[in-house]
């Protein structure tokens, strides 16, 4: 049953370019780039750890393949593991003093470090290209295939982000995601059993900063050109009401909440410059009125599917 | 030699001195009780012994190693394990995922096996002892059941049991009866004494419960205001003056 759902929502997503217009492909192409930065920012926050500088390792990751791609030559398929890598490794580095920190100050600490990334990409002209940024980022060539099509790339976007999500899916089930969680859920406790805790924290920070980096990796051969804008706090705070909006509770949660809110966010286009309005109002209903998001009312809502089932078995009986 | 040795340990909380001056062996295969009055310092004894506080100054010393200057990780993998006071568990894991936590140790997976599932056959293996350690503790028939849905006796039997998981050679219990109604009492007490008698785990236990220290413990230390007050066998320390004064109107020592 699992399997058939899941073969049916590949089978859709194979599908759909040829049904929707080319707008809505570049739009699925977003929404498949954000679910791994999404699903990637949820991983670090299994272990308790809320991060504000994620989407500067999207950052990295897009820096890294434009500068490779236009400086080098180097083709995408080299490039996007070295941007993946390299922002794994700037993770390593930016989360070494975090670790020092919890709750609020690794929210705020990971914040000035972010921003102390981004700095750097604004004042160095060379090879930044500063606050204007970077252009003329190469599409991807492979073969007779021209990836600059918006349904070649979103194939190719596609199959990244499957496997991104397996991947991401597997280490969540694993030994490894269970202790991150234990660590969560207990944090002496997991010290006193065996658990370097600092160890499985800077372990999440970097993984999650290398599926980052392959997010924009993606994003930057999409765009074409990329700014320090792309990756500032403004473009953070939407990945925040998201995961907000879906849940961090389950892998699902997150995948749901940029859905969601991709979904509003188109719908409420005509809003304009109100739009913000809109996400703020919606991110401060659910912090207050549904802490563990839509994830959590499903499972309150099949909760209550199931007594009423049960109940409604239980009445033949008497 | 003793198995534990802890010379001159004193731990500082701003004027506070919680432990002062701490001499104390252990020896490999006993169990020792470790009581005092409330606020004697007594779990910051553990706290700092486990690593969860770092000494202010002396030295600890398990099997030959100063442990005094690690981190809490490093020495439960010497083998130095403790429970909290408090119930310290995952709530959101079953009981026996709760007890394969306590299996970390003796896992190490790497995060490539994490995805690709490379270590079948040890899991397997972690999961077994864990199972035979749920029914060691009497907690079979709860094993599948989430750890926050557990009645108190049973979360405490369940901390007992992720500690036992790790394999520890010292095992530090605080107050592993706190709580717990007779029939539990005596339960806890009995496996304590088979995690000595059928595993060979040298016992340190703090514990407030009289009877089961008396009839529990090899040897007993008793600390108050952090220092050391006396030490002894059960019958030297039920009749020894300083102790039953210290104690005076906050217990009846006699048990
Ligand atoms: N983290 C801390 N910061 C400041 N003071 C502390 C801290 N932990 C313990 N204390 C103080 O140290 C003293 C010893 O406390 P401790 O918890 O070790 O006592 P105890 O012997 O375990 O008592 P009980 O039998 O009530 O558990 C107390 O006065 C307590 O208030
Ligand atoms: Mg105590």
């Amino acid at each position: 049953m699992k399997y058939l759902a899941a073969l049916a929502g590949l089978a859709g997503f194979i599908l759909l370019p040829h049904f929707i217009g080319e707008y809505y492909v570049e739009i699925m192409i977003l929404f498949m780039i954000n679910l791994i930065l999404a699903s990637s920012f949820r991983l670090i926050t299994t272990v308790g750890d809320w991060s504000l500088s994620h989407i500067v390792f999207m950052g990295v990751g897009a820096y890294t393949t434009a500068l490779l791609a236009k400086y080098l030559g180097w083709p995408f398929w080299g490039t996007v593991l070295i941007g993946g890598m390299a922002s794994a490794a700037v993770g390593l580095a930016v989360v070494f003093p975090l670790l020092r920190t919890k709750g609020f100050g690794f929210f705020i600490g990971s914040f000035a470090l972010g921003e102390f990334i981004r700095l750097i990409w604004v004042k160095f002209h060379f090879p930044f290209g500063g606050p204007r940024g970077m252009i003329g980022i190469p599409s991807i060539e492979l073969g007779d295939i021209d990836f600059y099509e918006a349904t070649p790339y979103y194939y190719l976007v596609f199959i990244f982000t499957v496997l991104c999500q397996v991947v991401l899916y597997r280490i969540d089930l694993s030994r490894t995601g269970r202790v991150l969680k234990a660590i969560y859920a207990d944090e002496d406790l997991s010290k006193c059993i065996g658990i370097n805790v600092a160890r499985y924290r800077a372990m999440a920070f970097s993984v999650s900063a290398f599926f980052a980096g392959i997010a924009g990796v993606l994003l930057a051969h999409r765009l074409g050109a990329i700014d320090p804008k792309n990756f500032d706090v403004n473009t953070m705070v939407y990945l925040v009401i998201w995961v907000v909006v879906g849940g961090v509770g389950t892998f699902w949660g997150p995948i749901i909440g940029v859905a969601i809110m991709m979904v509003i966010g188109e719908a409420a286009r005509p809003l304009a410059e109100w739009r913000p309005l809109l996400f703020g109002g919606i991110l401060i209903v659910f912090l207050t009125l549904l802490p563990g998001g839509l994830e959590n009312l499903i499972l309150r809502f099949k909760e209550m599917l199931e007594k009423l089932r049960s109940a409604g078995e239980s009445q033949p009986a008497e | 030699m003793a198995i534990l040795e802890v010379r001159n340990l004193s731990k500082r909380f701003g004027g506070l001195m919680a432990v002062q001056g701490l001499v104390l062996d252990v020896e490999e295969g006993e169990i020792r009780g470790v009581i005092g009055p409330n606020g004697a310092g007594k779990t910051t004894f553990f706290n700092v012994v486990s690593g969860v506080y770092k000494a202010t100054s002396g030295t600890i010393t398990f099997d030959g190693t100063r442990t005094s200057n690690l981190s809490p990780d490093k020495i439960a993998a010497l083998g130095v394990v403790r429970t909290f006071q408090r119930v310290a568990l995952f709530p959101n894991f079953t009981v026996l995922e709760n007890v394969n936590m306590g299996r970390h140790l003796h896992a190490r997976e790497s995060l490539f096996a994490a995805v690709f599932g490379g270590q079948r056959q040890k899991e397997s293996e972690n999961l077994q002892k864990s199972r035979d350690i749920v029914d060691f503790l009497g907690m079979a028939a709860h094993r599948d059941e989430l750890a926050s849905n557990l009645p108190y006796g049973l979360q405490r039997t369940l901390n007992v049991a992720i500690a036992l998981a790790t394999e520890p050679r010292l095992l530090m219990l605080d107050e592993p009866v706190a709580g717990m109604n007779p029939t539990e009492t005596q339960e806890m007490t009995r496996i304590i004494r088979r995690i000595r008698d059928e595993l060979g785990i040298t016992v340190m236990l703090v514990e407030h419960d009289m009877r089961t220290v008396m009839n529990l413990c090899d040897k007993i230390t008793v600390i108050d205001f952090g220092e050391k007050l006396a030490e002894g066998l059960p019958h030297e320390i039920q009749s020894n003056k300083e102790v039953i004064e210290a104690y005076l109107g906050a217990e009846d020592i006699v048990a």
